[in-house]
């Protein structure tokens, strides 16, 4: 891959610039108006902003042992896995990143944030730090921060209404060190706690130097000729062993034919390696028929530079789980055998996970492996997860009319009220496992929110309870004439927009409510209306626009991933062309254009609290936005491929993503970290859907499998097969009873959930060794499968009252 | 995966310059080189393995094509190489786009988006969705695949007028499922497949019923997904089999009613809107088995009555069911086949066989008779075998009618050439006679004479084109004399008459692409004056559109429930009862 375009030094990583009328921007009516202005604004700011921070984020450093973060790039933390080669996050000397101390305003941030690391004793950090940024011993002493005194003037001259100065600066970093423990102050803008991570490790990884260099230990080793026989060799070894050790000790198989095949390609022996191909391959587990494929394509050493695949396997080590004693086993026979070959690729490449106790069955190693760097590591789905729900604010729920009335005429108010008073004081209680309300900031509700809040709180009374015996009408939007271009689909919460995005780079919004849509009056007419006046909502709306289709224009290519903001007055599409569109859906036109991925974009997603939004695309990594800032606040990076689906959190503090490298990885909001790798899946994850109490996940993907996981455990909890073909949509019903899933193979299938995840057995053991014992019970969950008319179910969405929504293009 | 990439790839690839020792070679090379690149991939399709290269002849074929000389040996190796590997990188990120535009097929966009990856300019202009534009020539010892550019007149493009714009996308919602059940309307696939009846009637113990599918428990769904194999499901199988009678829902049980009164009604518009619905609808699975017997009875019924119109209404009605792609009849010849057969053989199908144009239902009988023989005859039923059978067996005897004379032959005549020339033809001479004895001999009823008459133009008719085929020219009339006795010299002018027009045609096919008008079975009541019949059917359907199945420009929600199978106004107090199945209005 070429990343010229994306040269590493113009990855712009900056501290988030601080603006204080954030705030005021939220509760804006005009926000719109507003945005867009400040759209160009922050244009204006990129172009003054030339040379960017590489900024260090002290609690990425802090997080490591100090030892960890120098020679071994490929550290245990999930994010440095690809971080790797020269990336810079802790600092692994190559060289090729040494920011010049350049602009004033560069060398401020630096020196607040080495002080900073000086006041929390760590020396070594801010050793390193200092070195990496070639500043001077003495810059530490307290004139650091008045030499800084330059930076307000650059500020100031690119229009920031604040005056920056190096205390504030330092206050910055400070809160956001410690936001884990304290909530930020109000006034601090919301996203200031927000840095962005390191610089882009994908474009990192694909520097032609680091290449060389992770190549180069693939540097001649052995006789090849003897490659067969070492490979027959432990082949005859596996097969003679007893049958408990034999599958584990099998998963050596692939890891070793891969890396041997590419010892061999790198040593240009390029008719060894293909005898050895031809002659092995076969024995792979089918779930690797992709990777091999695109193995057996290289077959010369040019051809490894710049192979995406060839650099996963090399970067990262690949996992494997295996049970003391079959380790052993293994130890003594390559010792006994000389085998230093086959020793040393265990030794370099792959990642044995020694676990105590019995050696785990066939079944259980296939339900786990299937990714593309193997299993992932006990440890790395240890960090605890706050999966529980946030507090919902309290709102007056004022009584309908209507329904007043009839309970009158029944004459049995008091039945009503109690049911409302529980409802209420379920909502007060705090769940356990719920993060701290203000662990992210979140926007504040405005008028308009809570009178949603109330809509939603109403409809809900009147919600279907389902049950295997009481299933869901299904209502299908079928979108006719879309000449197989149809790529994205999202509903709004409360149902009453559809979008579609399409290959010919357009966005359709219809809406499927008598309510037309309407544009907002040009600014000159507004100026006209009557402010004052009641209906001052109504009378802004220009009637002559009202139609049931919007189209959106602006991409310039095939559009993805779409996303309606939870108060629908915006519109997230991410597309081929690279950017991430912000519309409005009260003036229908472009508010932002967020660039950054450089590469197709996958997916994108509103926080369900709105406010955040994160994507996903080619580059590997997925990226956290606020909507008013036009860089990313957080950078996650670790995914070995594209990333494919993007997911928020119920809670809104953490960040799903699903990968073509097979696995799903759950993401920290507040510090960017890798809390989770879900690993089992055979293809490229299409679909992700969290359940509504945020304690389980769903994933789908291309081998037609959905995949059920628990978030606190870390587990795979069931295995829902059915599917022929790749699972696009996956939704839980309202109350998280009914999981409904939608595929290419032209069926909404729907499965028992609650079923699913009553009769989970997560006693110590499970959660401890991470071992599962999957049921085969998806035909006793699956509760209905309905065809369409080749139609693919590309979206899936349940009203407030349960009813299925499913959408999808007519393919004739 | 489209060929027509490859060539894009490949001029890329050099482009770029991603094979920098040959940078010299390719510039010149890259344009030929394409064209072998795709011979180069229709080889590797053949072939499983991953680890194919092109072939180094392609090289040096191109190279010689744009004027390098002599490529060596080792350039070719490395350029085919080199080229194939950067293709095989490709054709992997195209994928992706292929699977993020939630297609199961390959576009060249796909293959655009992939180069832009690359950052490599993509080659614009491959916009065909489906044709593949190259064509293949051999010639030399080489295979060839080479793009057809022809010249284009700028004033024909300019002259033709605009093809149609496409449509606009538009939404349109449908109920997939009302609280778990699927309802049977056009928007959903049919209850069951086709292929789902057909496994059902020839092998009936192997599959679940679907309606009971639909209705029954939960267990036994998921079943009709997988081939049962296990000891357990076939358990349940067999314990289901009983179960086979089925009761038709109120709404269906209404749409029976009005359906069968349409189709036998006197209005004609009505009859032809009812039929459409029978040759179209996707849910009549479960009603089969009733309009069936509703044929068979009825045909009975009429011909006894020699009620020519009812006979022919109910003909159509077995048309209509052979039309409906989403069903299978096979469970139902039993009943359908007689009578049709009756209706081609019948001796005596109205009350005036002097003025009634009977014949023509005959003609459409017989030709009902040979489409279900076609669909429907297998080794096991020999439905063709068997209906030949009977008709020779009353054609070659002597004392049959000339009416049922006429059905026999027209329904053997329909069944192709073949049966035409091991049955009819034979037979000529005598029936030749027969004619002869009718029309020449003394005294005779108006009715044989008009009998004789049809027998002679049937003949005629049917044999001529076979004859045409299989008898070499010249056609001299006393030679078809000597061999086809009283019929011989008019049907050497038919022959002729056939030779003609075939010659004709084929100068039509060579001249202009290939239309290929299958005559399809209409028939047309005439002379009987009881009705006109035969007009070109109109598409409109006595549909009530709820608010589900009407097509409106803009999608809204479908707030109305409708009861599923309520596609048909059930005129008056029906429609109260039509919507037994309430849904909850959500």
């Amino acid at each position: 891959m070429n990343f010229k375009k994306a040269g590493l030094d113009s990855c712009p990583l900056t501290l988030g610039s601080t603006d204080q009328s954030e705030g005021s921007i939220l509760r804006s009516r005009w926000f719109p108006f507003f945005n867009f202005a400040h759209a160009q604004f922050i244009f204006k700011m990129a172009a003054v902003q030339g040379g960017m921070v590489d900024a260090k984020d002290e609690l990425d450093i802090k997080s490591e042992p100090p030892s960890d973060g120098f020679g071994n790039s490929n550290a245990n933390d999930g994010r440095l896995l690809s971080s790797s080669p020269g990336a810079g996050t802790g600092g692994t000397a190559t060289g090729n990143n040494k920011p010049a101390p350049g602009p004033p305003e560069e060398q401020q941030t630096l020196l607040a944030v080495l002080q900073f690391l000086k006041k929390s004793k760590l020396a070594e950090s801010a050793e390193i730090l200092r070195r990496e940024a070639g500043l001077p011993e003495d810059a530490l002493d307290p004139k650091g921060t008045d030499a800084s005194g330059s930076g307000p003037g650059l500020a100031a001259g690119s229009g920031q209404v604040d005056g920056v100065d190096a205390s504030s600066l330092l206050s910055r970093v400070t809160v956001s060190s410690s936001a884990a423990a304290q909530a930020p102050k109000k006034d601090s803008s919301l996203a200031a706690c927000f840095y962005s991570l390191s610089a882009s490790p994908a474009a990192a990884g694909e520097d032609q130097p680091d290449v060389s260099v992770v190549l180069s230990a693939y540097s001649q080793q052995g006789d090849p000729s003897l490659y067969d026989a070492y490979y027959s060799g432990l082949k005859r070894f596996i097969e003679s062993v007893l049958d408990c050790h034999r599958a584990e000790l099998s998963q050596l198989f692939y890891p070793l034919f891969v890396h041997m095949y590419l010892e061999l390609v790198y040593n240009n022996n390029e008719s060894v390696a293909k005898a050895f191909f031809e002659k092995f391959s076969g024995d792979q587990e089918c779930y690797y028929e992709q990777d091999l494929r695109i193995l057996s394509s290289l077959t010369k050493k040019e051809h490894m530079k710049g192979n995406e695949t060839l650099l996963d396997f090399r970067t990262s080590k690949f996992v494997l789980r295996i049970s003391r004693d079959s380790y052993q086993l293994l130890k003594r026979h390559l010792q006994e055998r000389q085998n230093n070959q086959i020793w040393n690729i265990i030794q370099e490449h792959l990642y044995i996970d020694i676990f105590d106790g019995m050696p785990r069955s066939k079944s259980q190693i296939d339900a786990m492996s299937g990714s593309l760097a193997g299993e992932a590591r006990r440890e790395a789905n240890k960090a605890k997860v706050f999966y529980g729900l946030l507090k919902e604010p309290e709102i007056e729920l004022p009584l309908d009319d209507e329904d007043e009335e009839a309970e009158n005429e029944e004459g049995k108010p008091k039945k009503k009220k109690p049911k409302k008073d529980s409802m209420g004081s379920k909502s007060k209680k705090q769940d356990p496992n719920a993060p701290l309300q203000t662990r992210i900031p979140l926007p504040e509700l405005k008028d308009s929110d809570k009178l949603d809040k109330i809509m939603y709180m109403k409809e809900s009374t009147k919600r279907i309870r389902l049950g295997s015996d009481n299933l869901p009408s299904i209502c299908f939007y079928t979108f006719l004439n879309a000449y197989q271009g149809l790529t994205a689909v999202d509903v709004t919460d409360d149902s009453s927009l559809i979008a579609g995005g399409f290959a010919d780079s357009t966005v359709r919004v219809w809406s499927v409510t008598p309510k037309k849509l309407r544009k907002v009056k040009s600014a000159a007419d507004l100026n006209l209306i009557d402010k004052e006046s009641d209906d001052v909502l109504e009378r802004i709306m220009d009637e002559k626009t009202a139609s049931e289709l919007k189209i959106l224009y602006g991409h310039s290519g095939p559009v993805y991933g779409i996303s309606f903001s939870p108060d629908r007055n915006y519109l997230l599409s991410s597309s081929e062309d690279g950017t991430i569109r912000l519309w409005s859906l009260q003036t229908f036109t472009c508010l932002v254009g967020y660039k950054g991925h450089n590469y197709p974009v996958w997916d994108t997603q509103f926080s369900p609290y709105g406010y955040y939004f994160v994507s996903g695309g080619h580059d590997r990594v997925a990226r956290l936005w606020a909507t008013d800032h036009y860089q990313p606040l957080r950078i996650f990076a670790g995914h070995l491929a594209d990333i494919t689906c993007t997911r928020f959190h119920p809670n809104s503090n953490y960040v799903a993503t699903g990968s073509s490298d097979r696995t799903i990885r759950l993401w920290d909001v507040l510090n960017g970290n890798c809390v989770r790798i879900f690993t089992g899946h055979k293809g490229p994850i299409h679909a992700l859907a969290f359940s509504p109490n945020g304690k389980f996940l769903a994933s789908g993907a291309t081998d037609g499998r959905v995949l059920l996981w628990d978030i606190g455990h870390g587990l795979m909890v069931g295995e829902l097969k059915g599917h022929t073909d790749t699972i696009y949509s996956l939704r839980f019903s309202r109350d998280g009873e009914i999981l409904a899933s939608g595929s290419m193979d032209n069926t909404v299938r729907l499965w028992d959930a609650m079923k699913a995840f009553d009769d989970l057995e997560t006693d110590d053991f499970t959660a401890a060794t991470g071992h599962i014992h999957l049921q085969d019970n998806s035909q006793e969950l699956l509760l209905g499968t309905y065809m369409t008319k080749s139609t693919p179910v590309l979206h899936l969405h349940f009203t407030r009252r349960n009813l299925l929504l499913a959408a999808g293009a007519y393919n004739p | 995966m489209s060929l027509i990439h490859s060539e894009t790839l490949v001029v890329n690839c050099l482009r770029c310059s991603w094979v920098d020792p040959f940078k010299f070679h390719c510039s010149k090379l890259s344009i030929v080189l394409s064209r072998f690149v795709i011979s180069a991939m229709a080889e590797e399709r053949r072939q499983k393995q991953c680890s194919v290269v092109l072939p180094t002849e392609s090289m040096k074929a191109m190279a010689e094509s744009v004027g390098v000389g002599q490529l060596q040996e080792d350039s070719c190796v490395a350029l085919s190489e080199e080229v194939s590997y950067r293709i095989k990188e490709i054709a992997q990120d195209a994928l992706k786009f292929m699977h993020h535009g939630k297609r199961r097929k390959l576009t060249t966009s796909d293959i655009d988006n992939a180069l832009k990856l690359k950052n490599v300019e993509p080659l614009y202009g491959f916009q065909s969705q489906e044709f593949i534009p190259f064509r293949f020539a051999s010639g030399g010892g080489r295979e060839l695949h080479f793009y057809e550019e022809k010249e284009v007149d700028l004033s024909d493009i300019i002259n033709t007028p605009l093809p149609r714009v496409p449509l606009d996308v538009s939404l349109k919602a449908h109920w997939l499922s009302i609280e778990g059940v699927q309802p049977s309307i056009p928007e959903n696939p049919p209850p069951a497949s086709k292929e789902q009846q057909k496994t059902e009637s020839t092998e009936p113990l192997k599959v679940v019923k679907p309606g009971q599918e639909e209705k029954g428990t939960i267990q036994g769904k998921g079943q009709s997904t997988t081939t049962p194999d296990g000891k357990g499901k076939e358990k349940g199988l067999i314990r289901l089999k009983p179960r086979s009678t089925h009761e038709l829902s109120v709404e269906q049980q209404l749409y029976y009613k009005e359906i069968t009164e349409a189709c036998v009604g006197s209005c004609e518009a009505k009859r032809a809107e009812a039929l459409q619905s029978i040759a179209t609808d996707p849910g009549l699975y479960q009603m089969l088995p009733r309009f069936s017997t509703f044929i068979s009875e009825g045909v009975r019924v009429n011909v006894v009555q020699n009620n020519l119109a009812l006979l022919i209404y109910l003909m159509r009605m077995v048309k209509a069911l052979m039309d409906n792609p989403t069903l299978y009849l096979e469970k139902y010849l039993h009943e359908l086949i007689p009578a049709v057969v009756t209706c081609i053989v019948s001796k005596q199908l109205c009350l005036r066989p002097d003025v009634d144009n009977h014949w023509a239902l005959r003609d459409f009988a017989a030709r009902l008779m040979a489409q279900s023989c076609k669909t429907f005859s297998t080794t096991t039923n020999n439905i063709q075998s068997r209906v030949t059978k009977t008709l020779t067996k009353s054609l070659f005897d002597d004392k049959t009618q000339w009416t049922t004379r006429y059905g026999c032959i027209a329904g053997l005549a329909e069944l192709g050439a073949d049966v035409i020339k091991t049955l009819i033809l034979p037979r000529l001479t005598v029936e030749g006679a027969r004619i002869k004895a009718v029309m020449e001999g003394p005294v005779v009823s108006n009715i044989d004479k008009i009998g004789a008459e049809h027998v002679q133009t049937l003949l005629l008719k049917h044999c001529a084109s076979v004859i045409a085929k299989i008898r070499p020219q010249p056609d001299n009339v006393e030679q078809y004399r000597a061999e086809y006795g009283y019929l011989g010299p008019m049907l050497c002018s038919h022959v002729v008459k056939a030779r003609t027009q075939a010659t004709l045609q084929a100068q039509q096919v060579n001249r202009t692409t290939l239309t290929i008008t299958q005559p399809r079975p209409t028939l047309s009541v005439s002379q009987s004056g009881l009705t006109g019949s035969g007009g070109p059917r109109t598409p409109s359907i006595i549909k009530v559109p709820s608010s589900l199945t009407l097509m409106s420009p803009r999608p809204g929600t479908p707030s109305q429930p409708s009861p599923p199978a309520t596609k048909y106004i059930v005129m008056g107090t029906s429609a109260g009862a039509a919507s037994t199945q309430q849904v909850r209005v959500i």
